[in-house]
């Protein structure tokens, strides 16, 4: 299914400043990383997505609706955890939580149900009764986390979800990003200017650089492209690389490794047999898949 | 309990239930501001100010109340009884509308209002609503002690507690002019700054710092100029309305000819002050 859809957006500001230039793209259901880097545009299109920005020109639709004219269906629909801090200290999570879940329209009773749900799924329990200034960072990426799904929303908004946060701090933020988009059932839009993090829990990413859209696509397809097989020996990598390209096999030289393309299961028989038949030592031979990151340096300075 | 941090597999829920219109999403935010006006759901430190402004003129109303039943001689009208707690309403202005604006500037929860189906003029006409409830319930509920005093001493039978009723109305009425006024006022200059303090510090400037000014036009050797000073002063402002409305003040303010002008202001104003809140979180809500 497809969640949004964008057809040439552009977005100006007042200052002559291009948020977004021309961008056209469609994504599926799931989640999705949004990456780029910092001024890129992430933001922009999260306002607008969100009815808080018009667009200049093109259009946006969010679940087939559009965000200028029909602003609250899409807002009930959607969760926006902002980049910043955005938590008064002198409340407890769950009372604020829960008046935030009646900000988007949830009755009394409902809201209180569902605040104190949101912050159990997002690992908060007893603790959600202290003030939130006595909170930890993680923590208090954790209660905007709630609030963004406090009212059950089909698609959330994250903001640099992982921001401030201690590597342990980023793997649970991230398990529990990829857990509400497989197990939940609600599609998320991650952004996040390190590609290595978001790549890992994500279906699908939208890379844009400066307002333009450098690539939107599955990652299983950015990835399957072809995988290769790094081989390392002791000494003598230039006789194995002649030996190699004797039996047909291109290798090319990175560093100590020889990377070599995987064309079938028989690569592997081949070059063990001509390390063998050299008398090396082999110290690595393991199949490396593009990495995502590398798809896009190849792409970009292809652009430039 | 489980660990901090742990994520248990217990299910994700669907809300299928009703989700509300923009009304009941002001209706919420109203009382949720009402309430913090008074530090209702909040931390005890912020429960003082207010209860202690509204405890002082919870006392002076029985007092009065307290002489009336002794001396049968009223000693504070229902309307100059705003006039005179002037000071302690400007007080509670000062506190409670950074409380309710101030707050949410600071803490940067506005993107998080704003991302929901709330706009600003639905968060700028619930705040509005709860200050001016808030200040009045301030001076409304003192007026109705100091009624309920006289009403159950009266010698006169029902006539005298209908008689009460007609000067508690109109003393209510004035004291819902004070409201709109000092709401509109203090939730403007509130909006401007994060910061409680100078916000609270902004809101006693104005409100005080005009005063001067009409004493100076007031001792002017003109009477054109002494029956606008008023003007000058939101304090003096409503007095003057109130005056023209009723032929009579407890400011001793002497407005000539130019009652209408008083009132032709104070709308103006409070209409300038909406706007201006409207316009403010137009812009502060597209962030």
């Amino acid at each position: 299914m497809t969640i949004i859809v964008t057809d040439g957006l552009t977005k100006t500001y007042g200052g002559g400043v291009t948020a977004l230039a021309d961008l056209t793209v469609a994504v599926d259901a799931g989640v999705i990383g949004l990456v780029g880097a910092n001024g890129a545009g992430k933001s922009t299109f999260i306002k607008i997505m969100l009815g808080l920005l018009p667009p200049t020109s093109g259009s946006v639709r969010v679940f087939d609706l559009d965000p200028v004219t029909e602003t609250d269906q899409v807002r009930a629909r959607v969760g926006y955890m902002p980049e910043n801090d955005c938590l008064p200290g002198d409340v407890s999570a769950a009372e604020f939580v829960t008046h935030l879940a009646r900000m988007s329209g949830l009755p009394k009773t409902a809201a209180r149900e569902r605040a104190s749900e949101a912050l159990r799924h997002v690992g908060l329990y007893e603790e959600r009764y202290r003030q939130i200034g006595g909170y930890s960072t993680g923590m208090k990426q954790r209660v905007k986390l709630a609030q963004a799904l406090v009212h059950d929303p089909d698609l959330l908004l994250l903001d640099e979800p992982t921001n401030g946060l201690d590597p342990a701090g980023r793997d649970a933020m991230l398990g529990l990003v990829h857990r509400i988009g497989n197990e939940f059932g609600i599609s998320v839009v991650v952004c996040s200017h390190l590609l290595g993090e978001v790549e890992r829990i994500c279906d699908s990413l939208i890379a844009i650089e400066g307002g333009r859209l450098l690539r939107a696509d599955r990652i299983s397809s950015m990835t399957e492209a072809s995988d290769i097989l790094a081989v390392e020996v002791a000494d003598g990598t230039d006789e194995l690389a002649a030996a190699l390209a004797a039996v047909g096999l291109t290798a090319t030289r990175d560093g100590r490794m020889l990377l070599v393309p995987l064309q079938s299961d028989a690569a592997y028989d081949r070059i063990l047999r001509a390390v063998a038949d050299l008398d090396l030592n082999l110290h690595r031979l393991d199949q490396r898949r593009h990495r995502v990151a590398e798809l896009f340096t190849t792409k970009e300075t292809a652009d430039v | 309990m489980s660990e901090a941090g742990v994520i248990h597999d217990i299910g994700y829920q669907r809300y299928s239930g009703p989700r509300l219109g923009r009304l009941a999403l002001q209706q919420a935010l109203y009382v949720h501001g009402l309430r913090s006006a008074f530090g209702l759901g909040r931390s005890a430190k912020a429960k003082i100010f207010p209860w202690l402004v509204f405890g002082i003129m919870l006392l002076v109303a029985v007092i009065v109340a307290a002489v009336r039943a002794v001396g049968g001689e009223s000693i504070l009208s229902y309307t100059s009884f705003a006039d005179q707690m002037s000071f302690l309403i400007i007080f509670f202005v000062a506190i409670v509308a950074p409380q309710l604006v101030s707050r949410d500037l600071r803490a940067g929860t506005l993107p998080l209002y704003f991302s929901r189906p709330l706009r600003a003029a639905d968060y700028v006409s619930a705040k509005y609503a709860a200050m001016v409830s808030a200040i009045w319930l301030l001076l409304g509920v003192p007026q109705f002690v100091m009624f309920l005093g006289a009403a159950f001493t009266t010698e006169d039978g029902f006539k005298g507690v209908w008689n009460e009723i007609g000067d508690l109305l109109p003393g209510w009425g004035y004291s819902l002019l004070w409201a709109l006024m000092f709401a509109g006022i203090s939730l403007l200059i509130a909006s401007f700054t994060g910061k409680q303090a100078f916000a609270a510090g902004g809101i006693v400037a104005v409100m005080l710092m005009t005063t001067p000014i009409v004493g100076v036009l007031a001792s002017l050797p003109n009477t054109t100029a002494n029956s606008l000073a008023g003007l000058a002063s939101p304090v003096f402002l409503i007095a003057g309305v109130g005056e023209w409305l009723r032929g009579t003040g407890g400011m001793e303010l002497d407005l000539g000819r130019f009652g209408p002008i008083y009132g032709i202001e104070a709308v103006c104003l409070i209409a300038a002050c909406l706007l201006l809140l409207l316009a403010r979180y137009r812009k502060v809500a597209s962030l």
